[in-house]
């Protein structure tokens, strides 16, 4: 495996940032922190899960938070900064508005499979480690569209809102066509 | 589970701070405190063990707290999400 560094981390974020008209946290030493993190997560779990965040070391539980996660455009649009305060918007990169704390959005349930996902696993690993690993967490991957957009998404739920053109995620519906990738 | 312990002037308060190793918000926090000279508990939920985040979850859960980080339990009755720094004020009396 090729080494995480803390410039690959910045470079990917500052990228991102710019492709959907964001800024990076101003604050210098708030930023480095943030993206040791990242780097401290990804090195661990093996992806960049979000470093405000309990996550539970499962991709498939973790994936709505895997930086940058699903809530980011929702609560920049809404607070001005997602919920680490990574990502900002201009007024506040620019610092005429103040950074503050952004509630959580990720809902309960998801957030407590951190620590049951975690628990679960530790538990079933001695008795029946193989029906565990079929079932991850009793869904199963689907295929979902964007209504909007068109967007299409390989995953158990559709995200919270689009990564593309920002609908809601009640503008998802599920691919029911079977396709046989032969 | 292995709590660290930063002494401060202030202890007329028992105060333990749950946080994660990696995040921003639960630095700005513990600075804030060891700032004011608090005198506080605290362990990063991250890195305990899973028998531990479930002790942690469940004593978060019974006062009322939702699961996010950095949450402040002061003297085993009130509680406080997120770096508010107005709200650890208060409820600290600095
Ligand atoms: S809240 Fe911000 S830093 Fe955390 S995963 Fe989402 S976009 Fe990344």
């Amino acid at each position: 495996m090729t080494e995480i560094t803390l410039e690959m981390v910045k470079q990917r974020a500052e990228a991102d940032a710019r492709t959907y008209g964001y800024y990076l946290n101003p604050d210098p030493k708030f930023l480095q922190s943030l993206l040791e993190g990242l780097k401290r997560n990804e090195e661990r779990y093996g992806y960049p899960s979000c470093p405000c965040r309990l996550a539970s070391g499962k991709f498939e539980i973790d994936r709505d938070i895997i930086c940058p996660c699903d809530y980011r455009d929702p609560d920049v649009a809404e607070f001005g900064a997602c919920y680490c305060a990574l990502y900002v918007r201009k007024d506040l990169y620019e610092g005429k508005t103040e950074v503050k704390p952004v509630p959580e959005r990720r809902p309960l349930e998801k957030q407590s499979k951190a620590y049951n996902a975690a628990t679960t696993a530790s538990e079933a690993k001695p008795a029946t480690p193989t029906k565990e690993e079929a079932k991850p967490s009793g869904s199963k991957p689907k295929l979902w569209y964007c209504k909007q957009c068109g967007y299409v998404v390989f995953r158990d739920e559709p995200p919270y809102t689009c990564p593309i053109c920002k609908a809601k995620k009640e503008m998802f519906a599920e691919i029911k066509t079977r396709i046989d990738f032969t | 589970m292995q709590f660290s312990k930063v002494s401060g002037q202030k202890r007329q308060h028992k105060v333990i701070l749950y946080a994660l190793s990696t995040c921003a918000w639960c630095r700005m926090t513990k600075q804030f405190l060891e700032d004011n000279n608090v005198e506080f508990e605290y362990v990063y939920v991250d890195l305990c063990e899973e028998e531990d985040k479930q002790k942690i979850r469940d004593h978060i859960q019974s006062k009322g707290g939702p699961l996010s980080y950095p949450t402040i339990i002061v003297d085993d009755n009130m509680i406080i999400t997120g770096f508010r720094t107005d709200k650890i004020r208060e409820a600290l009396g600095l």
